[in-house]
């Protein structure tokens, strides 16, 4: 299916926000995740089924004032 | 012979944990990471300011071994040894400001928050409004909220009301290096709100706006691009940390009022010959 990643367009065959993030390379307790603009918990990620067209953000730490 | 303080200068608390420092230093636009690192170190400070971003690589790149730009700052910040304040800078919604506030916290491991909701792109001012009502939301939800918000009595009464135990007004607008635009605003803030803890956040250019600040009896001061963006970002993290902690003993120590006429600081009684005839 056809994800938003980002911002960015992503094809993926992964059902399931946990298994996108590990597919990602991304350490499960390393990152922060949203979809369609709302937080999902690290628990959570498992039970999230991603949809075609969802929007989803990975984020990380980062320099900030 | 060592000069003595007045009164020895007390902890800063927030939310119920003590700071030696009245001195928080963000984190953003200084050349380098090892810069970062020891301006944060010569600044003395104990809290430093962190944020969110959009992760573009892998976590740890399994062919070359490198991290990615956010681990390698997570990795680098932890060295510094510092309490991270998470902001949700960008966040121009209360609906985005939740969310990245509910991130902050899991990825961080804090309750602690720099609540930024933006209302205007020119002065990067606060949406007060949306600040309310975010503030309102995160501190039921067990958050320790600190609001980046302007002036305003009112807006600081209902930050207050909605739970916040610390308040952030700006000095000027972000990364302007004015320093305190409404000094008389900030004056009526701190007598309005006596044990409210109160941090000059944003806007500060010198180390003499920052002093002029902790002399108004503000509890600390939230500063970043004047010290990153200087010349020499470490002297200057000093510089900033002697002026706050000088503003600061100087409000204990209790300043004189300005007045309109001079008034002799030489004794007049007894004067020899010359007194009568003018003179200094």
């Amino acid at each position: 299916m056809k994800i938003h990643l980002n911002g960015a367009s992503l094809d993926t065959e992964h059902n399931d926000l946990a298994a996108l993030v590990a597919a990602l390379g991304h350490e499960a307790d390393k990152v922060a995740t949203a979809i369609d603009g709302l937080f999902v918990a690290r628990s959570a990620r498992a039970q999230t089924p991603l949809h075609e067209g969802c929007a989803i953000e990975i984020l990380a730490p980062m320099e900030g004032g | 012979m060592t000069p003595e303080k007045a009164v020895p200068n007390e902890a800063l608390n927030l939310y119920g944990s003590e700071f030696t420092s009245r001195f928080l230093i963000g984190s953003a636009q200084y050349p380098s990471p090892a810069i970062l690192l020891d301006a944060i170190a010569a600044s003395g400070a104990d809290i430093v300011t962190v944020s969110l971003r959009r992760e573009a690589g892998k976590g740890v790149d399994k062919d070359t071994g490198k991290e990615s730009a956010g681990q390698q700052f997570w990795s680098l910040i932890q060295q510094s040894g510092a309490r991270l304040l998470p902001n949700t800078a960008g966040c121009k919604t209360v609906k985005e400001a939740v969310n990245t506030a509910h991130m902050a916290r899991e990825l961080f491991a804090t309750p602690w928050l720099k609540l930024e909701v933006i209302g205007e792109d020119d002065t990067l001012q606060p949406d007060v409004f949306g600040l309310v009502e975010a503030a309102r939301i995160l501190c039921a939800e067990g958050f320790q909220v600190f609001p980046y918000t302007t002036d305003d009595l009112v807006v600081a009464d209902k930050l207050l009301a909605a739970g916040c135990e610390v308040l952030m007004p700006w000095g000027s607008p972000i990364g302007s290096g004015r320093g305190l635009n409404n000094p008389f605003a900030l004056k009526a803030l701190r007598a309005h709100f006596p044990d409210t803890t109160l941090i000059v956040d944003a806007g500060i250019g010198l180390p003499s706006q920052a002093a002029q600040a902790m002399e108004l009896g503000y509890d600390a001061i939230l500063l970043n691009t004047a010290v990153a963006k200087a010349g020499d970002p470490v002297t200057m993290a000093s510089a900033f940390a002697q002026a706050i902690e000088a503003g600061h003993t100087a409000f204990n120590a209790g300043a004189i009022e300005a007045r309109d006429m001079a008034c002799p600081s030489t004794p007049v009684l007894g004067s020899p010959f010359w007194h009568g005839t003018g003179g200094a």
